[in-house]
């Protein structure tokens, strides 16, 4: 049986006090700081199309998180950081999901995971300079979004000091963060990646006008852009060698936005289920009526699969990273479809006032909307399970 | 309702991170067993679950398994040493775990193990405990479940069934209906009205002894499904008289009795049900699509390259993942927000995932599965079309799954009562 996981494995998900603290504490600091209401006043305050370029959050809050350590909590205890498990790191998305928080978080500890599977002195370096504060994000993709690793639009040349050329896109959090990791194509076919500070000779961040609202996104061009032999984090020469970094690096990166929208579909159920209480229609608050009863309850059923599955992926990376493609691309897709219907129904259900642009759920929607494609949609996710677990497609033999 | 799903197991819960060495011993000494004394397949045909039991042959054959799973402590493990059990501390869910990866026949005894089992344990006195528990565990007394009737389905406290009492005595008439294995049955747990005023508190439960009783007051008539198999009946009471030793619980308590009994049958109980054979991860689950896949062909090249069959089969080997860490999930209470929560869905996400199995693999087999199983060109020997067809007793049975839905909502979600 292939999808049973092994029996070596905690039964707890080794999700253990640790874990339980970290993301006690970040819900109740994310309840304080960044309730609904104030979150809504933050970043809608202009319904203008003007507004869709902005980059609106709140740093003092960031500054809080960085305080409590949380960009630390994925760096590895030799470079600085706390070294816990993707398992507590899971629960702590959850909670940034479920505030719907504008923050670099996520986008840093993407970068950290791509920094640590790197495993060189470099990014060890530029991990430890995460544990002080800094926000890093990655520029991995090419125009038309490709998740494929050896995809870029950037290049590396020369030796000497290296020279970055191209244009890296969808950046998350841009104009949020210190560094990017960027990946470029070096001569000879290999992938290398290179961090590259934000405010860098030669570097423009131009803002990306987004449907989301709870983040920034932009595409970075660098012009030449000089990278001295300490921020060479990675050098990769063979697609094999690519594959085993970046594979490594984006089970993470799937675990860590899975969990952000299991956390943020919780929180579209909870919603969409209060007002279903108390909202009355027909002298009855309309919960009581099927056809708003069944699907509060799909959406719970499907919140619950990825809720499973992130934390099966989480905890099987934790054992074995080279293990988890499986687990962490299912929880991504299941993820990514749970997003899709609580999105949908959280506006439907609400009816007329959903719709408006003063409801709250048109911010989880459009943050839902942004994750369910970051990383790769559901049916991406399962084109590439497929290949594991039925077989290549192969070609031409009949 | 009437015998469902309980042929699966659920997680404890247990909330320690590893096995005790109770339980990795217990599962060593298992797995050692099951090498030795897997029976030997029969030479007829066996159907898929215990609801399908058609033949006298089938009933033996299974029910010699179940003894001797009975014997070895792998049924009932959990069950108290004076009642017939081995008072072990939650090693039911590591046997079934271990019958299931054994690929082990299913056991018999559905309802007796599923339903009537804990709730005897829970509400009965210590002399039903000692006298109806051991046979059952063992599968010497086969067990049926009394609750539907024609004008009680989803409504199910609508029971009419009326037990009128008389002095020491109970005297029952009325029409219970989807009685699965109430043709082989000894025992049947029944649930009738006592009190015509009140609809909750009218009900009182018994546990009856049917098979002495057939054609003294009980009628066993069979129900043919869509399948064309036998294997669930409706009983007609006419004055069956029964003792008050018959009756489990208070008079008037009967809601309360069932509802034990429908947490168990919906696999939300707090008794983890003995269970080998089919639970999603034997023949008939999601796993058996892949090799169908490579093995069917759709438009001159194998269904498994083409890319809609690829989508679908991963979604349920992604749903049937699931199905399995939330069992594990759910034994973690700091990843539960309600402790019903993913009980609950345990018999609505399994009976789906295994509808959708059966039909995706028609689906795959194209045209292959319009041939039934006598047809000697049927591909994986018409399992598929009619496991599709059964499906429907799991979607519909221990409580339909919009009832399920209803629950999970009022319960779990806190929206108004549909009833």
């Amino acid at each position: 049986m292939t999808t049973t996981q092994p029996t070596t494995q905690p039964r707890d998900f080794g999700f253990g006090e640790e874990a339980q603290l970290l993301r006690d504490a970040a819900r109740r600091l994310l309840l304080e700081r960044c309730p609904p209401e104030r979150l809504h006043r933050l970043v809608a305050a202009d319904e203008s199309p003007a507004r869709a370029t902005e980059c609106v959050w709140d740093p003092e809050l960031w500054s809080q998180m960085v305080e409590l350590g949380w960009t630390a909590v994925a760096v590895p205890e030799e470079a600085g950081g706390f070294g816990m498990s993707l398992a507590a790191i899971a629960g702590l998305c959850e909670e940034l999901g479920r505030a719907a928080v504008p923050s670099p978080l996520i986008g840093t500890l993407c970068a950290t995971h791509v920094l640590a599977a790197c495993q060189t002195e470099a990014a060890r370096l530029q991990m430890r300079r995460i544990a002080e504060g800094a926000a890093l994000s990655v520029a991995l993709t090419d125009r038309f979004g490709s998740w494929d690793f050896m995809q870029t639009e950037v290049e590396a040349v020369g030796s000497g000091p290296v020279l970055l050329r191209g244009t890296a896109w969808f950046v998350q959090d841009a104009r949020k963060v210190d560094a990017f990791v960027v990946k470029a194509r070096v001569p000879g076919g290999g992938v290398g990646l290179y961090v590259v500070d934000a405010d860098a000779p030669g570097v423009t961040v131009v803002p990306d006008a987004i449907v989301d609202l709870t983040r920034d996104q932009a595409h970075v061009e660098l012009r030449d852009v000089e990278v001295s032999a300490d921020r060479v984090v990675g050098l990769m020469t063979t697609p094999e060698q690519v594959a085993r970094v970046l594979g490594r690096a984006e089970a993470a990166m799937l675990v860590l936005v899975a969990a952000d929208m299991v956390g943020a579909a919780e929180w579209q159920l909870q919603t969409t289920a209060a007002y279903a209480r108390e909202r009355v229609q027909f002298d009855r608050p309309i919960g009581f009526f099927q056809a708003v009863k069944h699907p509060l309850v799909d959406m719970m059923v499907m919140i619950d699969e990825a809720r499973s599955l992130l934390y099966d992926a989480a905890c099987t990376f934790d054992q074995d990273p080279e293990a988890a493609e499986v687990p962490a691309r299912m929880a991504k897709a299941a993820a990514s479809d749970a997003a899709s219907y609580c999105s949908s129904r959280s506006v439907q259900l609400h009816g007329g006032i959903g719709f408006t642009w003063e409801c709250f759920v048109q911010l989880y929607f459009k943050r839902q909307k942004h994750n369910e494609v970051l990383l790769g949609d559901g049916s991406h996710q399962r084109a590439k399970l497929a290949d594991v677990l039925i077989g290549p497609i192969r070609e031409g033999e009949a | 309702m009437d015998g469902g799903t309980s042929n699966v197991d659920r997680a404890s819960t247990r909330d320690a991170a590893r096995e005790t060495t109770e339980q990795e011993t217990f599962r060593a000494w298992c797995r050692a067993w099951l090498r030795e004394h897997m029976p030997a397949r029969p030479s007829f045909h066996l159907p898929q679950g215990p609801l399908e039991i058609s033949t006298e042959a089938q009933l033996e054959y299974l029910c010699a398994w179940q003894k001797s799973a009975y014997q070895a402590g792998l049924v009932g493990c959990d069950y108290p040493r004076e009642y017939g059990g081995r008072g072990r501390r939650d090693c039911q869910r590591i046997a079934n775990e271990e019958l299931q990866t054994a690929g082990a026949p299913f056991l018999p005894n559905l309802v007796g193990l599923g339903m009537a089992g804990p709730t005897i344990l829970h509400h009965g006195t210590q002399a039903q405990k000692e006298r109806l528990l051991p046979p059952l565990l063992s599968g010497d007394e086969i067990w049926c479940q009394g609750f539907s009737e024609p004008g009680a389905g989803s409504d199910l406290a609508n029971v009419q069934a009326y037990a009128e009492r008389r002095g020491d005595q109970w005297v029952i008439n009325g029409h219970k209906v989807w009685t699965t294995l109430a043709h082989f049955a000894t025992w049947m747990i029944l649930l009738c009205r006592t009190d015509k005023a009140d609809k909750y508190r009218g009900l009182t439960y018994f546990a009856v002894p049917i098979k002495a009783a057939v054609g003294k007051g009980v009628e066993v008539r069979p129900l043919v499904k869509m399948t064309g198999e036998a294997g669930f009946n409706e009983v007609l009471f006419e004055d069956l008289v029964v003792g008050d030793d018959c009756r489990l619980d208070e008079v008037g308590r009967g809601w309360a009795v069932a509802m034990t009994t429908l947490m168990h049958e919906r696999g939300a109980g707090t008794l983890v049900t003995p269970s080998s054979g089919s639970s999603g991860g034997d023949e008939l689950g999601p796993d058996g699509l892949v090799e169908l896949a490579w093995r069917s062909r759709r438009g001159g090249r194998p269904a498994a390259e083409d890319p809609l069959v690829r989508d679908g089969i991963v979604r349920l080997l992604m749903r049937r993942r699931a199905f399995e860490q939330s069992r594990r999930r759910a034994s973690v209470p700091a990843l539960v927000d309600h402790p019903q929560r993913l009980p609950l869905q345990h018999k609505l996400v399994l009976s789906e995932m295994l509808q959708d199995t059966a039909r995706l693999a028609c689906e795959i087999e194209g045209m292959g599965s319009t041939l039934v199983r006598t047809d000697e060109h049927a591909p994986a020997e018409g399992r598929w079309p009619l496991a599709y067809m059964n499906s429907y007793g799991f979607t519909i049975a221990a409580g339909s799954n919009e009832i399920q839905r209803n629950i999970l909502g009022e319960r779990v979600l806190g929206l108004p009562k549909t009833k």
